[in-house]
């Protein structure tokens, strides 16, 4: 029989591929998706579906003729950018203020906030929409700012709160024993320290904002429609652009893909409202 | 001037309540621990003077000057944590000098002070390095110096050596010693450690179940304790207590008989006791003599013998099944199961009543 | 010695400023007070107002196409809304939807991740290949799906078929439900095996150690330590996902618009073909009302465990 080195070698080797293989079959449609991008309108039709092609790069460069991409865009950054914000300034007093002045209805408060963010969007979408359509609100991108921040508002108050209370209560005490005043504190002492908690929680609500394909699609038309909203009206039977249809996804995926990438183990957190850490 | 008074201190949390009724006056000048078990309230004591818990009612005034309800910054207390709380993000320097920026000092001055505190402290080439770069010890320096640079009327100390290793643990405690000799500033200083309050404390404040128990220089509780439990706290290793039935008592001295049968007569204060109360002996293991196993006031079995070179500690139990622990000196050859004979030294004897109250001695020997 | 320079100059020394005479008590319960209320201000709004119109409209005939007569109606919207053609199949589609994704992304998610656990050689580039899908957008990752693979003619799919000798399969057209199926599953995937990969990472090395000297193999290992380990977190996900896949919205209305007829209809599409296709406010919102009891079911229990989970921390 093989030495126990030797069968360890050869079970990781196996396991090893394997894992690629499944990684890679997993991988494959946002691969296909972006070799497609490189590929003309003719070649991206083309039956069967050809791995080998000239690559162009006009798809990219017309980015902005069947539709105005960075109009969509903009409205995408405009609404993930304002929305995380506003809701930062928001969140993180109150998970300052239930980390560290912790009081009898704290933890009922933060699971109720939690509660909130599992209601269904299609359970409100009547009261809104006809909410939003008395107040002129519709298309615009400031309804969709509010409403974004509404539903992000539990997981960044929930995510700063976790990471706050991993700061040591009396690293504060002592900045409030050298004389620190309550903003001081916060600004000179707890938000350093805690930057990088902060920084996953502004990514996961970045993600989440950019991604959302709900109320993006239901309260915008053509002024405060964002890349989403694009991307579904490629579904009309207008003409198969596929290949321009790639682009513009590729386009509109790549940022949110290297957030991902990059803070996957933070963002874990958030995702499971604190469960699995 | 820095004079700390404490009046009738009381403090809860919910229901349970942590300080019962403190009253205690610090002066200038002085080293004062705060010592007890776990959950005595000595580190609520020091954050309630440091205005970090709030008081449910009490007083506490620095320079006759209320400060109870003062926020910590305006009290002109610094303290150094347990933890050490340095600021991570911020340099050794930074961490020294955050203070005295918030009170917007001129920089020249804040330099000045700086180097000198890290000059005391020996922390001159770790200015520019971050709290994670350092060691345990030199970040407890660098939490000193903190407090340091502020220069204030008094520092706290929160068991600020219970983190080190013991190697460290008796390197700071002379550096502190050192410190409050240098600076010649009123200290507070808590701590579970004896050892530590018995070797730093100008004053000793032991501290149980939300009350003190007794204040004196350490020397004082440490031969004239005010009760069981001063008496069984303050000495390593610890007071053995064997209960007795007093005999008689006249003034010279009473006499009370133990478990296994032996009288002593101790030369103690007969006024408080009756003829049949129950007492308590205590006797420290220095004060207890091994000798003949038929000779000495009782006997017992040699249970076990830890040899520490200097010294050795017997643990023996009597016939009556008591524990008493004896020194002997460090070539000390007996056996496990052996049976010696004990003879105490009465003068040195302590005799409490049924609720743990010293009795007098009829003259005050020692320190 | 010289510690003249550390003498007081009154750094410390207390002013007459009202700030200074408060009490501590009294600032902490300020400060709670005005830093927590704003965002539960908001989110009390968020929930109160929307969810009590939708109750209102619920109870009323309303709709967009006939203003003015609203007259209440008790549990009509309700009766019609149970009984519309729509809802039994919508119903259905929401359950084998939500019941079929929770079981390919648990079992697989459960596989991948322990496979994905072992070192080897790339083990972080697989590890990102595998958490993309999540971070697509809804409405790429049904268009990706529908054009570039399930396309009958020049999709991947089809040219997999047509290489092995099958006649490929419209998807859309044969199985509607079945490809939706797909396409979620493949987006909440990585969700799985992300939450699994960090639940394992805290799985106990020692005990695994303790296992393998008493003679355990890697089925038992997997059967007796790895998969208790995991029950909670894969309840996490289970939960999670339920609450999300009840809603799911985009991609159907990316790709089949409900149909045919119902055969992709969930809940959730048709609330809105009830409210912004045929304009009957008060239809949608009964059927708004349901959705949202649905969901409160399974968040009842998720929030049970995130409390048990916050004490337990903390």
């Amino acid at each position: 029989m093989l030495s126990l080195k030797h069968r360890r070698r050869v079970n990781t080797l196996l396991l090893g591929t394997l894992a690629w293989g499944v990684a890679l079959a997993i991988f494959f449609p946002i691969f296909w998706m972006i070799l497609t991008s490189f590929k003309t309108e003719i070649d991206a039709f083309a039956t069967p579906p050809q791995l080998f092609f000239t690559p162009t790069l006009e798809n990219y460069l017309l980015v902005n003729e069947r539709s105005d991409y960075f109009h969509f865009a903009w409205n995408s950054v405009v609404v993930s950018f304002g929305s995380t914000i506003i809701g930062m300034l928001i969140a993180v007093p109150a998970a300052y203020s239930m980390a560290f002045f912790e009081t009898k209805r704290t933890k009922s408060t933060l699971l109720w906030m939690l509660s909130t963010k599992m209601l269904p969007s299609v359970g409100v979408l009547v009261p809104i929409y006809l909410l939003f359509k008395d107040l002129g609100m519709l298309d615009t991108r400031l309804g969709l700012v509010i409403i974004y921040t509404l539903i992000n508002l539990p997981i960044m108050i929930w995510m700063a709160y976790t990471y706050f209370k991993e700061i040591p209560k009396e690293v504060l005490e002592a900045a409030r024993m050298d004389g620190a005043t309550l903003l001081q504190e916060i600004w000179k002492v707890l938000l350093p320290m805690s930057k990088g908690g902060l920084a996953s929680t502004v990514l996961l609500s970045l993600i989440l904002s950019w991604n959302e394909a709900f109320w993006s699609l239901n309260l915008t038309a053509s002024q405060a429609a964002p890349l989403t909203a694009l991307i579904a009206s490629y579904s009309s039977p207008e003409g198969l652009f596929w290949a321009k249809l790639s682009a513009v996804s590729t386009l509109a995926c790549a940022p949110i893909l290297i957030f991902g990438w990059v803070s996957q183990k933070q963002l874990v957190r958030g995702l499971s409202f604190g469960a699995v850490k | 001037m820095a004079n700390l008074t404490i009046k009738n201190l009381k403090k809860s949390y919910g229901e349970v309540e942590i300080l019962k009724g403190i009253n205690l006056d610090i002066k200038d000048h002085e080293f004062v621990v705060f010592v007890g078990p776990s959950g005595c309230g000595k580190s609520t004591l020091l954050r309630s003077i440091a205005g970090l818990e709030e008081v449910t009612s009490g007083q506490i005034f620095l320079d006759n000057k209320e400060i109870t309800e003062l926020a910590p910054a305006k009290r002109d207390l610094a303290m150094v944590f347990q933890s050490y709380a340095l600021y991570p993000h911020m340099s050794v320097r930074k961490n020294m000098s955050f203070a005295l920026e918030l009170a917007g000092q001129d920089k020249d001055l804040i330099e000045t002070k700086v180097t000198e505190a890290a000059r005391i402290l020996e922390l001159g080439p770790l200015l520019d390095r971050k709290p994670k770069d350092l060691s345990g010890g030199q970040r407890q320096r660098v939490a000193i110096g903190r407090s340091i640079v502020r220069h204030p009327k008094v520092f706290l100390f929160d068991e600020p050596l219970s983190n080190l290793d013991a190697a460290l643990r008796v390197q700071m405690r002379l550096e502190l010693a050192r410190l409050h000799h240098d600076l010649d500033a009123t200290m507070i200083y808590v701590t579970h450690d004896q050892v530590e309050a018995m070797t730093l404390a100008d004053k000793v404040v032991v501290l149980n179940q939300g009350r003190i128990e007794q204040v004196g220089s350490p020397m004082e509780l440490y031969y004239h304790p005010a009760n069981q439990f001063v008496a069984g706290f303050l000495g390593m290793p610890k007071m053995s207590f064997l209960p007795a039935e007093v005999l008689a008592g006249d003034q010279s001295g009473v006499q009370i008989e133990l478990a296994s049968g032996s009288q002593v007569h101790l030369p103690v204060s007969s006024e408080a006791v009756t003829r049949g109360s129950s007492v308590t002996l205590g006797v420290r293991p220095e004060h207890i003599q091994v000798t003949g196993k038929h000779e000495g006031v009782f006997k017992g079995r040699l249970d076990v013998a830890e040899h520490l070179g200097s010294d050795t500690y017997c643990y023996v139990k009597t016939d009556a099944k008591e524990n008493l622990t004896v020194r002997t000196p460090g070539d000390f050859q007996g056996v496990f199961g052996d049976t010696v004979g004990l003879n105490l030294d009465l003068s040195q004897c302590h005799l409490f009543d049924d609720h743990g109250q010293a009795i007098h001695k009829l003259s005050r020997s020692a320190a | 010695m010289n510690t003249s320079v550390l003498q007081a100059d009154g750094i410390n020394s207390s002013s007459e400023r009202e700030d200074s005479v408060m009490g501590i008590a009294k600032q902490n319960a300020k400060i709670s007070r005005y830093m927590v209320s704003p965002s539960v201000l908001v989110l009390l709004l968020w929930m109160i107002v929307p969810l009590s119109m939708t109750i209102y409209f619920s109870l009323i005939r309303y709709n967009l196409l006939y203003p003015g007569e609203n007259e209440f109606v008790g549990l009509e919207n309700f009766h019609f809304f149970l009984t519309d053609e729509g809802f039994v199949a919508g119903m259905g589609n929401t359950l084998l939807l939500v019941g079929a994704v929770l079981l390919i992304t648990v079992v697989l998610g459960v596989l991948i991740s322990v496979l994905v656990n072992q070192a080897f050689w790339g083990q972080g580039f697989v590890r990102v290949m595998l958490i993309s899908p999540f971070f697509i957008m809804p409405t790429v990752n049904a268009l990706v799906w529908k054009n570039l693979l399930l396309h009958p003619v020049s999709g991947v799919f089809a040219a997999i078929w047509t290489f092995f000798g099958a006649e490929p399969v419209d998807w859309f057209s044969e199985y509607p439900l079945f490809s939706i199926i797909m396409i979620v599953s493949w987006q909440w995937l990585p969700f799985a095996i992300l939450l699994l990969m960090t639940a394992l990472q805290s799985l106990d090395q020692e005990q695994q150690e303790a296992a393998r000297l008493d003679g355990a193999g890697p089925w038992a290992l997997f059967y007796h330590l790895t998969l208790p380990h995991l029950a909670r977190p894969i309840a996490v996900v289970v939960m999670i996902e339920t609450i999300f896949l009840l809603s799911i919205f985009a991609e159907i209305f990316t790709t089949t618009g409900g149909g045919p007829g119902y055969e992709t209809t969930n809940l959730a599409y048709l609330i809105y073909s009830q409210a912004l296709l045929q304009f009957d406010v008060g239809l949608a919102s009964a059927g708004g009302l349901i959705a949202v009891v649905l969901a409160n079911i399974a968040a009842f229990f998720l929030v049970r465990l995130v409390g048990k989970s916050l004490t337990e921390k903390h």
